[in-house]
């Protein structure tokens, strides 16, 4: 479904990402790993549209995408994640889930000035639709809290069931599980092989820690210094002699 | 400790000295032609010198002062308690709301001529600071030039009934709209603009609408403004003691009562107050919809919000467009208040005092700004006596705002709202 040809950005003299291509298909885990500085968050920004990349090809569903403004790739159904968590933090809980239903919602300011019925009733199913998604994610209780207060953990959390209150056909998690412990990682490995499973969603994840990557992911793309170095499923990654190379240096 | 005390102490009562000794010590006199600098009275100077030493011994003693401030008794008899239940209070808010707009009703009935003409100003800049809400308060956008849309309202009013003679019922729609259209088209340079960079750029236009109404002579009659602007008609009656225009008849004699110039004041007024009223119940209503919690989000982090699909054009005009469209609203009604509009009415200081009741009112808090343009509006009246260092005062009473309550006077409070458990 999502297909990255030869992309390529360019700051100034910087060739941040070169050449890299790649595929999801429909219901597929697939991860960019790479050492720090590689350039995995370039390639995410460019393809949800912060960046316009400067060469390539970006095909979503069919469709050239590469140059269009980030909230028409979202509302395309690409919806991405941040590395450092990007909550409405003086919102509460379910507003931010709220907010990530605008396209959902009846967005006509008369109707909603006199409270239509059916506005109410895309309202209605807009909060019920959150109140899933924060009992999916356990955090239903919280629900009028201020996402600002919520633990860290709770706020990668809920960052995600944001993204999924959108009904994206594609997911992109930047780094999902930095800062979490050992058991809210295990957490979020089930929460990501069930979006798969149950919601069949694709997903694209870029992540450092290992055994989340080698456990979930259908395919593993590794880039270094901007490069593509290697793809394949994860056992061939693991014993591939460039990846370790790069990984742990020259033996 | 103790030296670095006295040292800190010393400076401040020098500080003191320096500032106080000119603003109070020294007075220019007009002689003549000449100026003259002439010194003050000798207890003037004794009363620097004691103010410097009450500040002196103030600083060097400061721990001890604070120290047992901190011990006096919680002044807040609420602080204690329990917040109230969630439904209980907003039933409660809603009928204190409801019975305090109908107080306001009936008020203007009971009191003093000057009174009512002050809360009509009181109102308006309700409005002002209501629309001003919606684009600092939530989206976050700070805008320095609001004052503009005011202008845009007030003298699309006044040019209208210049040269059209439109009454002022036709002109409240035509003013905010037109209002709101320049908040439009004000918005599209900004877009892509945020903080300073985007209160520069919005102070620079309301100036640019003041210095046009000031210099567009043959238009709008530069400074020396425009008159003769109607009062709002009630079905066609005039509050005035003689008909000015064919075909209206007059209220004292349509409800065969005496003539009173009250009428007109009180008309004026319960206008102010519906439009107020009903200003904020539409921004309330837009809080609660998708518009109003876009502009939030994008107040919170415009780089999440886009990459959920909201568009910043969308959200960011709308802000401005809605916030301009309520300050045209209460500008045809200040045109009409006054009957006679100058540039001078909409200089920087307007948009300033605007912010200010924002920000005390505590940013995005609806009830919290009404409370704070009460404030600000008629704190002044009150302190007529002072009315030199009226500035002075209003100056020094938002620094200590900032420093002890930089929230604001009530801060907002989420919306809660109960979910239905989903299978």
């Amino acid at each position: 479904m999502l297909e990255v040809q030869n992309l390529s950005m360019r700051f100034g003299g910087l060739l941040a990402v070169d050449g890299v291509s790649l595929d999801v298909q429909e219901r597929e885990i697939v991860s960019i790993i790479g050492p720090n500085g590689a350039g995995k968050t370039t390639v995410f920004n460019c393809l949800s549209g912060f960046y316009k990349p400067t060469g390539g090809k970006v095909i979503f569903e069919g469709k050239e995408i590469q140059g269009i403004p980030d909230y028409k790739i979202s509302r395309l159904g690409m919806v991405r994640t941040f590395q450092h968590v990007r909550l409405f933090t003086q919102m509460t809980v379910v507003e931010n889930l709220l907010v990530a239903q605008h396209r959902h919602l009846n967005t006509n300011m008369i109707a909603g000035l006199l409270g239509t019925p059916n506005y109410k009733e895309r309202e209605q199913k807009a909060l019920d639709r959150a109140a899933y998604w924060l009992e999916r994610v356990g955090l239903l209780d919280l629900a009028n809290r201020d996402a600002g207060n919520l633990a860290y953990g709770q706020q990668r959390r809920l960052e995600i069931a944001r993204c999924m209150v959108t009904e994206p056909k594609l997911l992109m998690l930047d780094e999902p599980a930095a800062g979490l412990n050992p058991a809210e990682t295990k957490e979020l490995n089930q929460l990501i092989v069930s979006l798969k499973e149950d919601y069949n969603v694709s997903v694209v994840l870029i992540e450092h820690d290992m055994s989340l990557v080698m456990d979930i992911s259908d395919r593993i793309n590794v880039i270094n210094q901007g490069k593509p170095l290697a793809s394949g499923t994860p056992e061939e990654i693991r014993h591939n002699d460039d990846v370790i190379k790069a990984y742990l240096g020259e033996a | 400790m103790a030296a670095n005390n006295i040292r800190h102490a010393l400076f401040c009562a020098i500080v003191t000295l320096i500032i106080s000794f000119p603003i109070l010590g020294l007075s220019l006199e007009a002689k003549g032609v000449n100026i003259t600098l002439s010194g003050a009275k000798t207890s003037t100077y004794v009363a620097i010198v004691l103010a410097a030493v009450a500040v002196f011994v103030f600083q060097i003693f400061r721990d001890t002062f604070m120290g047992a401030l901190g011990k006096l008794p919680n002044l807040n008899p609420l602080a204690g308690r329990e917040p109230m239940e969630q439904n209980k209070r907003v039933k409660l808010e809603s009928w204190l709301l409801t019975g305090i707009v109908v107080f306001a009703l009936f008020w203007p009935f009971l009191v003093s001529r000057g009174s009512v003409d002050l809360a009509t100003l009181v109102l308006i800049y309700i409005m002002l600071a209501l629309g001003l809400n919606v684009v600092v308060g939530l989206a976050g956008l700070l805008d320095l030039g609001y004052v503009a849309f005011y202008a845009v309202g007030a003298y699309t009013f006044a040019l209208l009934s210049q040269y059209t003679g439109i009454s002022f019922w036709m002109a409240l729609p035509i003013g905010a709209l037109l209002a709101g259209l320049t908040g439009m088209i004000l918005g599209f340079p900004v877009l892509r603009l945020r903080g300073d960079y985007l209160a520069i750029v919005t102070l620079g236009f309301g100036e640019i609408i003041r210095i046009l109404l000031n210099n567009w002579t043959t238009l709008t009659g530069g400074p020396n403004g425009i008159g003769g602007i109607p009062e709002p008609t009630l079905f066609g009656m005039e509050f005035g003691r003689r008909v000015k225009e064919e075909g209206n008849t007059s209220f004292h004699e349509t409800f065969g009562i005496a003539y009173s110039g009250e009428h007109k004041v009180i008309f004026l007024y319960l206008i102010a107050l519906v439009l107020a009223v009903i200003t904020a119940l539409i921004i309330r209503r837009f809080m609660r919809m998708p518009v109003g919690r876009a502009w939030e989000a994008l107040r919170e982090d415009e780089i999440a919000a886009r990459s959920l699909g909201l568009s910043r054009t969308a959200v960011k005009l709308s802000a401005f467009t809605i916030g301009a469209f309520f300050a045209g609203f209460a500008g045809t009604v200040f045109a009409s208040k006054q009957g006679f509009i100058s540039p001078e009415s909409f200089v920087f200081l307007e948009s300033a005092i605007i912010l200010a009741i924002v920000v005390l009112g505590g940013m995005g808090s609806q009830l919290g700004v009404i409370l704070a343009a009460i404030a600000v509006t008629i704190l002044p009246e009150l302190a007529r006596e002072f009315s030199e260092y009226r500035m002075l005062i209003f100056g020094a009473a938002m620094v200590l705002m900032m420093v002890w309550r930089p929230q604001g006077l009530l801060p907002v409070r989420r919306v809660q709202i109960t979910l239905n458990k989903q299978g």
